[in-house]
């Protein structure tokens, strides 16, 4: 498949309140670099996260989806991101048997510290659902047009 | 069968239980149907044969809110859908008294390779046979009991009721297959042969939403794909994207809590292979966060309601390639 | 009348597929459903009931009215286009060309529903006897005869040979667009296969129901049955009955927000489910009984009280079939048969 260097992909990130969100403003204030086809949008908790946000998001056109939350251990209201790593574990493994590409999904742990690491991460994500190309498995055809 | 009906009809009498929750005999041999029976009477119309595939634990959820007892047949695998729902505060143990019945796999008439079905002979309880035999208006043929039985019986979970007050009746083994050599069969393709798989599947799909209506564990008073604010909703099937969507959450919303009861399969009009997806979660749940059967022990955490500090990253999808 | 032989047939569907978009049976994972033809397509015309009724190809399940978007500050509205092109359906059962009669005394009465007047309009009608009816079939209920399907063409299998008989002038013209590929042949064969379908019609176990005490006055008569009471219990308010009977034509328009505008595209509604015919105020049927007694109400009160006496239901038996529950119209009719009013 060749890879149409043209293409810039939509991302949808799900950043936690209390930490990759502010570590999205740090990544911000710090004048560190992420792309702009990266769409945030702000969720109490990583756990606030519902399977059908994420596939919401790819059938009204995002090209990959990312959940930022707490580090394991330092959630604001203690455990919330346990609960969404299990559940993410299972939706991502559930679309991977049904053939969307690996890589359109990502969980990363980013603190309110973490700018640089909020930075890389967004640079890192957006590069590999670049080399994916379109999402069209996920998409519906309708928002197509 | 007559066991049944006459230790039914005892405990209405004696005023033990007010209603009885069976199997309605249909015009014929496969088409019977999940009723109530409120006296001796309608109880001559009770059956319970090879068809009786329907899984009653549902109808529970209502049949708890009525006055007094339900006496309820339950077979081995209803038995889990009924401590899943009990555990849920859906059903109300008090209300029910359960008579575990004796299982010897159950049947879909779909599956008996036969024009014009007249009768089928042997699928009676308890005396079930080897051999069906079927009367049809292009002549009489024969098809093993096996190879009619429902894709769930072939990997049943066993014969062992998890809950009831009393047993009647023998089950027999039917277990012939692995529970998730589908699965792994599944998950060996590549994503294209995956998706091209699922793509045939569920571009059959009418949502006609029979699958999340018979499920034991979709319980919710209003379904999200009920709401009318919400542009996913139930009825069109406008995109293939949609039936992936409506799917996976179906599947989704059940998981660690679906028992893999089957009916979802059994009722698609289409012959969608649902239980596909449910069987995945399960797979994945027992190997990631170990070995779980819902409806199994009423007082256990169901795994998506629980974790461990040490539970795998997400990106382990990616890692196990 | 024609014929053509088996093995030719994928010859005939190339053809006709040359001017005009052909649907017929196609087996797909393992279930046969109206399809439209291509090369890879599997065509099994040996599958007596489809699981979806042919109604798709003239009242789609979900299709678009119009959309909208904005342009230059202003909202633009793009109508679909109207069917245009001549289609052809083959294969379609006695029973279910009698659906179509049943739709098109609803969408065609005024006002005409345009969307459904303009397949009607380009749509060829091929329809296929019933060599073996199966035992859910009870057609003639109805006074629908499986041998001897009414349609722009009618064919019959018999052995090799698909007999092929016009009966209109669109029937007439697809004739002449076939007409190299097909031979003549002796109306006797198909005399004889009639009489052999009728002869197997009469063994069915449900194949003649009594009708007595339905159509219009039942509306009055059985409303507040207590039987309803009865027989609803078991109904999981799925939409099963509904989305594969021939001839239940309800539907609900809504909007689908693409990100860029509007869509507003109808869909099939099921009588069955908790939000049909929601208003502002509510829903008038709040109880799955009165959900379930509208389905056969309808079919059997309702509708032969607005059309001289038809009834809306075909005796296709799909419904028979496919109920998770097995409750079905010929349940609710002996039902009331037995017990009367």
């Amino acid at each position: 498949m060749s890879i149409n260097n043209d293409f810039r992909p939509t991302i949808v990130a799900f950043c936690c309140n209390w930490c990759s969100y502010a570590g999205a403003d740090l990544a911000g204030s710090s004048r560190l670099a992420y792309p702009a086809d990266v769409k945030i949008i702000r969720v109490p908790c990583s756990c606030r996260v519902n399977p059908m946000f994420i596939l919401r998001a790819f059938e009204k056109g995002a090209d990959g989806v990312i959940l930022c939350g707490c580090h394991p251990g330092d959630c604001h209201y203690s455990t919330g991101n346990y609960y969404a790593r299990r559940r993410m574990t299972l939706l991502f493994s559930m679309l991977d048997y049904l053939g969307v590409e690996n890589g359109r999904t990502r969980v990363e742990w980013v603190s309110a510290a973490e700018g640089v690491k909020f930075s890389e991460t967004m640079n890192s994500f957006v590069e590999k659902v670049r080399s994916l190309g379109p999402n069209v498995r996920l998409g519906d055809l309708r928002c197509k047009n | 069968m007559q066991e049944l009906i006459n230790r039914a009809k005892a405990l209405l009498e004696s005023g033990e239980v007010a209603r009885v929750l069976g199997w309605r005999k249909g015009e014929n041999v496969w088409d019977v149907e999940p009723a109530f029976f409120n006296n001796a009477e309608e109880l001559e119309n009770f059956v319970y044969n090879g068809f009786c595939g329907a899984n009653l634990s549902k109808y529970m959820i209502e049949a708890s809110k009525l006055e007094g007892k339900t006496l309820v047949f339950l077979k081995p695998c209803d038995t889990y859908s009924f401590n899943q729902l009990t555990k849920e505060h859906r059903v109300d143990r008090e209300k029910a008294y359960i008579i575990g019945v004796g299982c010897k796999g159950k049947l879909k008439v779909e599956n008996i390779d036969a024009k014009g079905i007249l009768d089928v002979i042997g699928a009676d309880y308890p005396d079930a046979a080897e051999t069906l035999t079927v009367k049809t208006l292009y002549g009489d043929t024969e098809v093993s009991y096996k190879s009619a039985m429902l894709e769930r019986c072939h990997v049943c979970k066993g014969k062992e009721h998890m809950v009831y007050d009393e047993l009647i009746g023998e089950s027999v083994d039917t277990i012939d297959a692995d529970r998730f050599a589908e699965v792994a069969k599944i998950e060996a393709m590549s994503p294209e042969e995956k998706f091209a798989f699922f793509q045939s599947e569920l571009s059959k799909c009418i949502r006609c939403n029979a699958c999340r209506n018979v499920c034991p564990a979709c319980s919710c008073r209003k379904c999200v794909f009920d709401s009318n604010k919400f542009d996913s909703a139930q009825k069109a099937n406008t995109t293939s994207f949609e039936e992936k969507m409506f799917h996976i959450i179906r599947a989704f919303h059940v998981a660690g809590r679906c028992t893999d009861c089957g009916e979802c399969s059994r009722v698609c009009p289409q012959g969608i292979p649902l239980h596909l997806f449910n069987r995945k979660f399960i797979k994945d749940i027992n190997e990631l966060y170990g070995d779980f059967q819902a409806g199994a022990d009423i007082d256990a955490r169901g795994p998506l309601t629980n974790f461990q500090l040490d539970d795998c990253e997400p990106d382990i999808v990616t890692k196990r390639g | 009348m024609l014929k053509i032989n088996k093995n030719n047939l994928s010859a005939l569907f190339a053809k006709i597929a040359e001017s005009n978009e052909l649907y017929l049976p196609v087996k797909s994972a393992g279930k046969t459903n109206f399809a439209a033809w291509d090369e890879a397509a599997e065509v099994d015309l040996d599958t007596l009931k489809t699981v979806k009724s042919p109604k798709d190809a003239f009242f789609p399940q979900s299709e678009n009215l119009y959309s909208c978007h904005k342009e230059d500050g202003k909202t633009k509205i793009v109508p679909e286009k109207l069917e245009d092109a001549p289609f052809v359906v083959f294969g379609i059962r006695a029973c279910d060309v009698r659906a179509i009669d049943v739709l098109d005394r609803v969408f065609l009465s005024e006002p005409v529903d345009s969307y459904y007047a303009a397949r009607r309009e380009h749509g060829i009608i091929v329809s296929y006897a019933c060599h073996a009816p199966e035992t859910s079939c009870f057609c003639k209920t109805f006074g629908i005869d499986c041998a001897a399907p009414a349609g722009d063409v009618v064919t019959w299998m018999i052995g090799d040979e698909l007999y092929w008989d016009a009966k209109t002038p669109k029937g007439e013209k697809l004739t002449a667009l076939v007409a190299d590929l097909l031979t003549d042949a002796d109306a006797a064969a198909v005399e004889a296969e009639q009489t052999a379908i009728r002869s197997i019609y009469e063994k069915l176990p449900n194949g003649t129901l009594s009708l007595e005490g339905w159509g219009a006055e039942a509306a009055q008569t059985r409303f507040d049955s207590p039987i309803w009471e009865q027989l609803y219990k078991p109904c999981l308010a799925c939409g099963t009955c509904t989305f594969v009977c021939p001839t239940c034509q309800c539907y609900d328009i809504k909007d689908y927000n693409t990100g860029n505008g509007i869509q507003r595209y109808r869909c099939w509604d099921s009588c069955m489910y908790s939000d049909f015919t929601m208003m502002a105020h509510g829903n008038n049927r709040t109880s799955q009984m009165q959900r379930f007694r509208q389905r056969f109400m309808h079919k059997l009160a309702y509708y032969p009280a607005n059309n001289e006496g038809m009834y809306s239901c075909v005796g296709c038996g799909r419904c028979v079939d496919k109920c998770p529950s097995h409750l079905n119209i010929v349940k609710v009719i002996k039902a009331f048969g037995k017990e009367g009013v």
